[in-house]
């Protein structure tokens, strides 16, 4: 007799001659459950190709409509009210002032807080705290950041609509991802490496600036990259603080107004006028070549970035 | 290795339960188990022991087509079942599955209750009898019923490792296999919790073929009634477990229960 | 932390306060985005507050007519709006996310994977402008020659898009809940004879249901959120209608008219701006809250 058995109340089947569940009716039904299966897998790929297919849609049907406005004349151009002689200059220059004065505000900003949160933050409820918030900021609508925008930079500190304004609204809904993003890119360098500079006598800062910081960097780059380039699709936010529609001279400084390819591509589609459908449509394009030229490049940094790891 | 069937239960008037012919398993260019040709006794225990790598659990995976779920593997050779070659082309893994049950090393619960953890081989395979008195005989003859009947529904992970193991062996209990194969099933588990999993196989090979794959080879000496020896992919020797053990035909078996090796 | 300063160091007086002023400076970094988030409570309830000084809070919150122009301050319409909306963009982005993930976790081939979800990826990356280009210039013309009652603003084209615009969050992060759930699991079920579809959608998918429901809330949070698209698709109309052919307003879309216009500064009606942002705000604040709950839940069930 088995030891567990004694420990236990007698089973009164103990005296059978067979504990084992037999003589079951089972109906598999192999085939149809194969068949079911084939089907199932079939819709599956389906919604794939639904997704696929879509985009592809998508790009034909912008490509298709913006392709015949391409010219240098419509890059140089400013807004008109006719669509023949219209053009995105001041839409281009404004998203680029957006992406250099993002740049300048965010990135330190960005990634001082998260060398501060992964190198010298104590582990407790007040990190954590500050943790969640960034979690909780990256995950705000960004109308929401446009709110705060228009109450703080346009009125409060009275930047008016300018394109100081519409950077630091920008800035600020970038940083949470720029920090994830850094924080990440941070937490990827081994220790071992921090644990050999303090081991020959660096200080915290030391050991950041000449060991951890540059492993880090090519992933913070990528990260900061890929948050740019969501910045420069963003519309709502701008038309809350004040870009305007129709801005027909070069921003110079940055207290000027100033308008961004979103807004001229939402202003030109919301017109009832059919040509200036394709004006929107060209602006599309060259909003989107921009962001593959950037999401392109971050890419190529990250995989070189990997090969060295 | 030679062609013939090693089969150390001939003459003893006991059943084939599983054959292979020249079984061979190739991961991408590795050869892990190289021309093996054994027949395993109907309702015996038979214990693969080796070192590791020696290709023992690829060899009790072949039985119930599991390595099929590893992209890259191939495999040569036959293995029969009532007549059948289970890797004939026309033979869905699925059908094999049911008739001969696995039991992992970790165990592995699903994530839902005792009951359905017990049922849902029943229920994919279409049983048609009374569901609820099924997952009673099972949990018995896996030794668990007691200690489990007040609480069907609760989730099975809340079970400590040795009755999660009794679980999965009466999960698979449940679906009536004719084989049961347990590849090292006590080795995550604490002496106690493995001790009473060694009972619970000498209870059930009553009712069951058991192939069992171990590392320890006191456990295999206790539990098995033939044991094969395994070494870098082949079949060294395969003998009535007392006399493997006290008298070894082969060297290298004599190394490997010495200790000398492994 | 090994910070070796001792005080017999000809450097370490020079090394401390310098240490000091660094971590001093990025501990501001990060307290930044306290700043941040006081800023935007700031924001959203200084004006909010003066704006129910004028308006009763229950006619905001539980009045359906949304007409400021006509002193109208029921909310429900845009949240309504909003809703429905999302709940249309759901049904999208819901079945065939899962379904999706399903494929590439289950049955694509590495290569597939590496070559479909960056695809994906790429659907989420688009501007939100661009989907509204899409949704009035492709979908709403469609949708006008199927069914030729459909305005030319519509919340049927608006939840396409958004649809389409969040379908990779979903499929994305439930792909990578289906991922991560043990190969062991798998392996059992197989081993009791069940079929892959058995497998994929009676063990793998149930245990990675914390998972693709995060996925859900974050995705719903994400259309919540989504402005331009429904601005453009949508219309600017705020009406109660379970007629997805007529066009509606969401709280974003009503944010973004106001202020294109030309509502003077300070006036009940632009202070409607701040009042809808709260709830907005709030709204997408509980999603994420649960989301994040949601997935701590999850990690927990395998560690």
């Amino acid at each position: 007799m088995s030891r567990h058995h004694a420990a236990v109340r007698p089973d009164p089947r103990m005296n059978d001659t067979s504990l084992a569940p037999r003589g079951g009716r089972f109906e598999p039904r192999i085939a149809q459950r194969q068949r079911t299966g084939r089907l199932f897998r079939g819709l599956c790929l389906a919604a794939v190709a639904f997704g696929v297919v879509s985009l592809v849609v998508l790009l034909i049907d912008v490509t298709r409509d913006g392709l015949g406005v391409l010219s240098l004349d419509f890059l140089t151009r400013y807004p008109s009210r006719l669509p023949a002689r219209a053009g995105i200059r001041s839409a281009i220059l404004g998203s680029l002032w957006m992406v250099l004065l993002v740049t300048v505000l965010a990135f330190p900003l960005g990634v001082g807080a998260a060398v501060y949160l992964e190198e010298y933050a104590p582990k407790n409820w007040f990190t954590r705290m500050l943790q969640t918030n960034i979690a909780n900021l990256a995950g705000v609508p960004s109308i929401v950041y446009g709110i705060l925008g228009l109450a703080v930079f346009v009125r409060f500190l009275g930047f008016g609509r300018s394109v100081l304004a519409g950077a630091a609204t920008l800035a600020l809904l970038t940083l949470p991802v720029v920090i994830i993003a850094a924080q990440e890119a941070i937490r990827a360098v081994p220790s071992s490496l921090r644990e050999a500079s303090y081991g020959l006598g660096a200080s915290r800062w030391q050991t950041i600036r000449h060991h951890v910081l540059p492993v880090a960097m090519p992933g913070i780059l990528t990260g900061t990259i890929l948050a740019l380039s969501r910045a420069i699709g963003e519309t709502a936010p701008l038309i809350m603080i004040g870009a305007l529609t129709f801005i027909a001279f070069d921003p110079v400084t940055p207290m000027d107004s100033f308008t961004v390819l979103p807004i001229q591509i939402f202003n030109w589609t919301q017109d009832a006028r059919a040509p200036f459908h394709d004006l929107a449509a060209g602006g599309i394009v060259v909003l989107l070549v921009v962001l593959l030229l950037m999401n392109a490049s971050a890419i190529l940094l990250r995989n070189k970035y990997q090969r060295k790891l | 290795m030679s062609s013939v069937i090693a089969n150390p239960a001939v003459g003893e008037g006991v059943e084939t339960a599983l054959e292979t012919r020249e079984l061979s398993v190739h991961y991408g260019d590795k050869a892990a188990i190289k021309g093996i040709s054994l027949s395993i006794p109907r309702h015996r225990v038979v214990a693969f022991i080796g070192p590791s790598g020696c290709g023992k659990s690829t060899l009790l995976r072949c039985f119930n087509r599991m390595n099929d779920l590893v992209p890259s593997a191939r495999v040569s050779g036959e293995v029969l079942f009532r007549g059948q070659n289970l890797y004939a082309s026309d033979v869905d893994p699925v059908e094999v599955r049911r008739r001969i049950g696995m039991v992992f090393q970790k165990p592995n619960p699903f994530p839902k209750s005792i009951y359905d953890n017990v049922a849902f081989g029943l229920r994919i395979n279409g049983f048609k009898d009374d569901i609820g008195e099924r997952v009673e005989q099972s949990l018995r003859a896996a030794a668990l019923w007691d200690e489990v009947k007040d609480r069907l529904d609760d989730n099975a992970l809340g079970l400590s490792g040795g009755q999660q193991q009794r679980l999965c062996i009466a999960r698979a209990l449940a679906v009536e296999p004719d084989i049961l194969l347990m590849d090292e099933p006590a080795s995550a588990l604490d002496p106690i919790a493995s001790g009473r999993i060694e009972d619970l196989i000498g209870d059930l090979k009553r009712d069951y073929t058991i192939v069992i794959v171990t590392h320890n080879m006191q456990q295999a000496a206790r539990v098995s009634d033939f044991t094969a020896f395994l070494y870098i992919g082949e079949l060294i020797e395969y003998a009535e477990t007392e006399r493997l053990f006290t008298n070894p035909a082969h060297e290298r078996t004599e190394a490997y229960i010495t200790g000398r090796f492994g | 932390m090994s910070q070796i300063a001792s005080s017999s160091s000809p450097f370490s007086a020079r090394r401390r306060p310098l240490e000091r002023v660094i971590r001093t400076s990025l501990f501001v970094c990060a307290a930044a985005s306290v700043l941040v988030t006081v800023g935007i409570i700031y924001s959203l309830f200084a004006d909010t507050i003066s704006f129910f000084e004028e308006v009763s809070i229950s006619s905001f919150l539980t009045g359906t007519t949304w007409s400021p122009q006509a002193g109208s301050y029921g909310v429900l319409e845009l949240v309504y709006g909003t809703l429905i909306i999302t709940f249309g963009a759901m049904l999208i982005a819901g079945p065939l996310g899962i379904a999706s993930a399903i494929y590439l976790s289950e049955y694509a081939s590495p290569r597939v994977r590496n070559v479909v979800k960056p695809t994906l990826e790429v659907l989420a990356g688009i501007p939100t402008v661009v989907y509204g280009y899409f949704g009035i210039m492709f979908v709403t013309p469609i949708l006008r020659t199927i069914f030729p009652q459909t305005g030319i603003f519509n919340a049927a084209s608006a939840a396409i898009v958004v649809g389409i615009m969040i379908l990779p969050m979903v499929s994305s992060l439930s792909e990578d809940a289906l991922a991560a759930v043990p190969r062991s699991l798998r392996e059992a079920a197989y081993g009791l004879g069940a079929t892959k579809f058995e497998v994929s959608t009676r063990v793998v998918t149930p245990a990675a249901l914390s998972g693709i429901v995060a996925s859900f809330i974050l995705a719903v949070s994400r259309a919540i959120g989504e402005t331009m698209a429904v601005a453009l698709a949508a219309g600017a109309t705020p009406r109660l209608t379970l007629n997805p052919l007529e066009s509606v307003q969401t709280m974003t879309a009503y944010i973004v008219q106001v202020s294109l216009g030309d509502t003077p500064y300070g006036s009940l009606e632009y202070r409607t701006i701040f009042a809808v942002g709260l709830v907005l705000f709030l709204i997408t604040l509980a999603m994420n809250l649960l989301s994040q709950r949601i997935t701590r839940r999850f990690r927990e069930v395998y560690e």
